[in-house]
């Protein structure tokens, strides 16, 4: 996610928002989002409503066994498709955002041909 | 006699302990979180000098020291690396399959949700005009 942040003006410059998504309440987010420096947009999913709608639940997998969720990323046009997504299988290992900017320009060459 | 200090043991173990507390630090680099090869650089290397240490002191007892905590340290060392193992190749790869996750082609399913300042975001006002990366994560920073 730091990652994201570092590449953030490149996104930006394209048009492209990111957004974060967790159970996270909303103050929380706020005050890590000042700390650690993101200025991208988090949103806040304590029910875990959303989450579970995606099937990205990692049930019981929180602090005293609250659920989360797996961690995922997804790129997805101004109609709502998705064009691509990382599960990882591995928490340790993230989509990286270079990656995501390839596939997004090699998507705009093709719909410009 | 006096027998001889053995450096190799203490130097080893000093290796195996910073292999181990500097994940924290390297997995805030991408290049040594997908694979943590430098941590098991630094196990490995505390290995290699334990083991140089404990062949030492069992070969040359008359003139190195470190019998009993030579033991003790490759004892806890080898504990350091099996929880660290535990961890990387098990615990870290945990994860849901999640089959039913919306695919590619597919509409990505519509919801709101509050941000940081708690207002109401549509996935709608995200996208446009260009579109939008979303990131799940697991939060309970």
């Amino acid at each position: 996610m730091r990652g994201f942040q570092d590449r953030l003006s490149e996104f930006e410059s394209r048009g492209v928002r990111v957004v974060a998504l967790s159970v996270d309440a909303p103050e929380i987010n706020r005050r890590h989002r000042q700390k650690l420096g993101f200025t991208y947009t988090f949103l806040s999913d304590p029910k875990a409503e959303v989450i579970r709608r995606y099937d990205l639940l990692h049930a019981h997998a929180g602090p005293k066994g609250s659920d989360i969720a797996r961690p995922a990323e997804f790129l997805i046009d101004p109609t709502g498709t998705i064009r691509w997504v990382n599960l990882t299988e591995n928490i340790a290992v993230r989509a990286r955002p270079e990656e995501v900017l390839k596939v997004f320009d090699e998507m705009e060459r093709a719909a410009a041909r | 006699m006096k027998r001889n200090w053995n450096w190799s043991l203490w130097i080893g173990f000093l290796f195996v302990l910073a292999g181990f507390f500097s994940y924290t630090f390297f997995a805030q680099f991408p290049a040594t979180r997908d694979f943590p090869w430098v941590n098991f650089l630094l196990l490995g290397l505390g290995g290699i000098l334990l083991l140089a240490g404990l062949v030492r002191t069992f070969g040359k007892p008359q003139l190195y020291r470190g019998k009993i905590f030579g033991s003790i340290l490759a004892l806890l060392s080898l504990l350091v690396f099996g929880s660290f193992s535990y961890l990387i190749f098990y615990e870290l790869r945990q994860v849901p399959a999640s089959t039913g996750a919306p695919r590619v082609g597919e509409k990505a399913p519509e919801f709101a949700l509050p941000d940081q300042d708690g207002k109401q975001v549509a996935l709608a006002d995200l996208i446009s005009p260009r579109g939008a990366v979303l990131i799940f994560y697991r939060g309970h920073w």
